[in-house]
């Protein structure tokens, strides 16, 4: 399967958990569905049927409420079975509607926003001092660059020299009460990672060709740590959910459903 | 007290591999042995301590022990949420250690004053909470934690506290140390408050008994119900705030040994801490442990004046 056709399986199955829950977040899940599509299929070292391998890339999605369409991926890539993401925030099961690290594949349990690259740094940097090859990828959102914290760690990584360390922002331009620039403008963000000593690549976050070309290009050993600014369209894939406050919180009803599976499955 | 630890942690990382010590730019002539011998271990990350908490999170995950150093609220409450998040929620081989427990920074001002974070601490699942008495109680805990796989926190005073155990110990998870036995009072003293009692009981020429409690959670539970069924009068004593504390903790103890039949009755038990109040005058650590009110004079003579329940 190309990441195209992944891309794809990923925004259907999604779609599908989400009305299925009556869940929100379908706007953060399908804006990063192609960077998860590309990295899944072309970019991370992974072992669905041993998890835990110790040279295994590590992926971390610090937008942890966007964690459907990572679910998806999963269970795609055989993580655990794809039945599974039928129980996805009912009753009982361990697919919450937040990432948990009790899902396989999962390394870090993600809610609360601007945790997870702090521990990405810590995980690179192990293995830097352990001498070993795998790479750290996290996902953040760009809303989530208000927490300071990631601050904190977009200082520090430089100075540590984690090559090894590849930061992927979700720009999607909307957060949750408004569109990022009217929010906290973030701009010039290139110039602000710049500024900070990392390497920035710019890139459409829905194009698989570029999206492939950024993090083959972030896997170069110069002592920086990388960060990859995916422009994307909250929503993309579903043309009356893309770029819409309104898909971070609403589920589809029926004839919403059946829409954007036509859409979808065009 | 620092010294007794960081001088613990080498000979613990001498013998573990896996042990590796972050400081949030803090421990000037304290770190340094450790630094220096242990360089492929260590790092400052800088002031920035929700990052310290984050990394030490991943870095343990990746198999290390970690130890994340600072003064009093700096490692604990700055950074609270990824300590129970990223720390304790996945039950990962963190190990908080804080210099400068409750008024140690006397002089330093209320930024400085370690005064909740034990409440704070000890209500998060996973996490094992350690307040040292001594250099001995430090050396001991150090070990402790080290061997311990999952989330610890050690609250240290500051430097060149006198030995009050004259022979090294090893404790288990939870132990209650018998200091001394006599009287019909006990005084049950967590951390620091340890050689105050021991001074004051000797200044006044009193005999009462004295436990040391180096782990405010858990708490051996047997040895806390024969302590409760021993005595009707109790005093429990910490550099603290009241509510949350370690006092707080062995009345819930208590009055769970009591609805589960392990004692018959509660001893009247009064609580010796800090009065739900800030401290914003200059002072040693002495004075503002006075007008703190954490002291057993009058409460001591109070008590054994009561009739007891």
């Amino acid at each position: 399967m190309t990441s195209v056709e992944f891309s794809k399986e990923i925004r259907l199955k999604t779609l599908e958990m989400v009305y299925k829950a009556k869940a929100s977040h379908i706007g953060g899940a399908f804006s990063m569905a192609d960077i998860l599509a590309v990295l899944y299929t072309d970019i991370l070292r992974i072992y669905p049927h041993a998890p835990q391998a110790t040279d295994r890339d590590r992926f971390v999605l610090s937008k942890g409420h966007a964690c459907t369409s990572l679910l998806a991926t999963l269970a795609i890539k055989d993580f655990f079975p794809v039945e599974e993401l039928g129980t996805y925030a009912q009753n009982g099961s361990r697919l919450l509607s937040h990432t948990s690290h009790y899902v396989p594949g999962v390394e870090l349990s993600a809610g609360s926003l601007g945790h997870a690259l702090p521990v990405c740094v810590g995980f690179a940097l192990a293995a830097k001092r352990k001498q070993e090859q795998w790479k750290t990828y996290c996902l953040v959102s760009d809303g989530e660059l208000n927490e300071g914290s990631n601050w904190e760690s977009i200082l520090l990584a430089p100075q540590l020299m984690l090559d090894n360390l590849v930061l992927i922002v979700d720009y999607n331009k909307i957060q949750s009460l408004g569109a990022v620039k009217d929010v906290i403008e973030l701009e010039p963000l290139k110039q602000k990672f710049e500024a900070f000593r990392w390497d920035v690549f710019e890139t459409d976050g829905h194009d698989h060709v570029a999206l492939k070309l950024a993090f083959t290009a972030a896997m170069q050993e110069n002592k920086r740590p990388k960060v990859i600014i995916a422009h994307t369209v909250k929503g993309k894939g579903v043309s009356f959910m893309e770029d819409k406050l309104l898909w971070h919180y609403k589920s589809p009803d029926e004839k919403q459903y059946s829409e954007a599976i036509a859409e979808l499955s065009a | 007290m620092r010294t007794a630890f960081i001088n613990q942690l080498i000979a613990e990382a001498e013998k573990n591999d896996k042990v590796f010590l972050l400081v949030g730019d803090l421990g000037f002539s304290v770190v340094e042995p450790f630094a220096e011998a242990f360089p492929d271990r260590f790092l400052n990350v800088g002031i920035a301590e929700q990052n310290m908490a984050g990394i030490a999170a991943g870095l343990a995950k990746e198999g290390y022990c970690v130890f994340i150093y600072s003064i009093g609220n700096f490692p604990t409450l700055r950074c609270m949420e990824q300590i129970r998040y990223d720390i304790c929620y996945h039950n990962l081989n963190v190990k908080v250690i804080a210099v400068g427990g409750g008024y140690a920074y006397g002089a330093l001002g209320a930024s400085h004053h370690a005064t909740e974070e034990v409440g704070m601490l000890r209500i998060i699942p996973n996490m094992i909470v350690c307040a040292p008495a001594d250099p001995q109680e430090a050396k001991a805990v150090t070990t402790f934690v080290t061997a311990h796989n999952g989330p610890c926190y050690i609250r240290l005073g500051k430097a060149g506290e006198p030995q009050i155990h004259t022979e090294a110990l090893s404790l288990k998870e939870g132990e209650i140390l018998t200091v001394k036995e006599g009287g019909g009072v006990a005084v049950l003293s967590t951390g620091a408050m340890l050689k105050y009692t021991l001074d004051f009981l000797q200044v006044n020429n009193i005999d009462a008994s004295v436990y040391s409690f180096p782990f405010v959670k858990p708490i051996d539970q047997d040895k806390l119900a024969i302590i409760l069924k021993s005595y009707k009068k109790i005093i429990t004593i910490e550099e603290h705030q009241a509510q949350g504390g370690f006092g707080s903790a062995i009345l819930e103890i208590s009055n769970d040994l009591l609805e589960y039949n392990k004692i018959e009755k509660l001893p009247l038990i009064k609580r010796i801490a800090i009065k739900d109040k800030f401290y914003s005058v200059a002072g040693s650590q002495e004075y503002l442990r006075e007008i703190a009110g954490i002291t057993l004079m009058p409460s001591f003579f109070t008590i054994t004046q009561t009739d007891a329940v």
